[in-house]
């Protein structure tokens, strides 16, 4: 009886990781869909998106995942094939300095303008 | 003097936005594939059309000659108007033809073959367009040139037309 119960939590248990870790690689899946530009629709994610070109994404996804694969590495097989473009986010890179760094200066150049001007009021 | 430099900076800002957003309306905001990198050409396993036996891209693209990739579907009506100049490309020597088979269904593929001829010297299965994305493809027709050192160094996006054999032939010259 004894074993029988250790038998069945077992089981129960493994069946638990096994959802959970789906679980998981969907969420994984998901956010990584939506992160990515269905190239031949309009304005549409992988995710939204039904088209063939999509749905191959999806699947292709879907076995790197499998594979063990970690995001950075599926939007790094993603942007080798079809460029920059294919990830919303592009990446920090000699095309995309300006991109990113830009808000930034302004941000900081916009903060120094209010510290220098709060000085001069007090 | 302050002033004038707090109003030397609006403007150069203003400028510079004028300039940034005055470039965006030029560029199209349509995307434009990339059609001359080169490329590797991918690591895959592929389910021969004919055999049903999977075979490995390095047994494919094994002899020292130029290849061709051509994307193709029996459903693919722009498919069927460049069959015949894929045809007039097999004759030449110095080309090896692979068909990869988008997302068909293999009685209708094969029909299409009978009926229009293979000028394929080997057809892959792409069942599910997986294959068609490791090259890098959007859908079909596409056509793709593999030099010998076995880069891919252009592909073709829709039907081949004949400027486009002329162009493949220059290449492989």
């Amino acid at each position: 009886m004894k074993i029988l119960k250790i038998f069945i939590i077992l089981i129960l248990s493994i069946g638990f990781s096994h959802v959970e870790s789906n679980e998981k690689n969907n969420e994984l899946k998901n956010k990584i869909l939506k992160n990515i530009r269905c190239l031949i629709c309009q304005g549409q994610s992988v995710y939204d998106s039904e088209s063939e070109f999509a749905s191959s994404i999806k699947l292709i996804v879907d076995r790197k995942i499998n594979e063990g694969l970690k995001e950075e590495h599926i939007y790094e097989f993603l942007r080798e094939k079809y460029g920059d473009w294919v990830i919303y986010a592009p990446g920090l890179n000699k095309n995309t300095y300006f991109l990113w760094l830009l808000p930034l200066l302004l941000f900081l150049s916009g903060g120094a303008i209010m510290i220098k001007k709060l000085k001069f009021k007090n | 003097m302050k002033n004038k430099f707090s109003l030397f900076a609006v403007v150069i800002f203003l400028s510079f936005c004028f300039v940034i957003f005055y470039k965006g309306l030029n560029t199209p905001n349509n995307y434009t594939p990339k059609v001359n990198d080169k490329k590797n050409i991918p690591t895959f396993k592929a389910k021969d059309f004919y055999s049903n036996n999977y075979v490995n891209s390095d047994k494919i693209f094994e002899e020292n000659t130029f290849y061709i990739v051509n994307i193709w579907a029996s459903w693919c009506v722009p498919c069927r108007a460049e069959h015949p100049l894929l045809m007039q490309l097999s004759k030449n020597e110095s080309i090896k033809l692979i068909g990869l088979n988008y997302r068909d269904n293999f009685n209708n593929a094969k029909k299409f073959i009978d009926d229009f001829g293979n000028s394929y010297s080997r057809i892959l299965v792409d069942k599910d367009g997986t294959l068609g994305v490791e090259f890098g493809a959007y859908g079909v027709p596409e056509t793709f040139i593999i030099d010998k050192n076995k880069k891919i160094i252009k592909k073709f996006i829709g039907p081949i037309n004949k400027n486009i054999v002329e162009e493949i032939k220059q290449i492989i010259k």
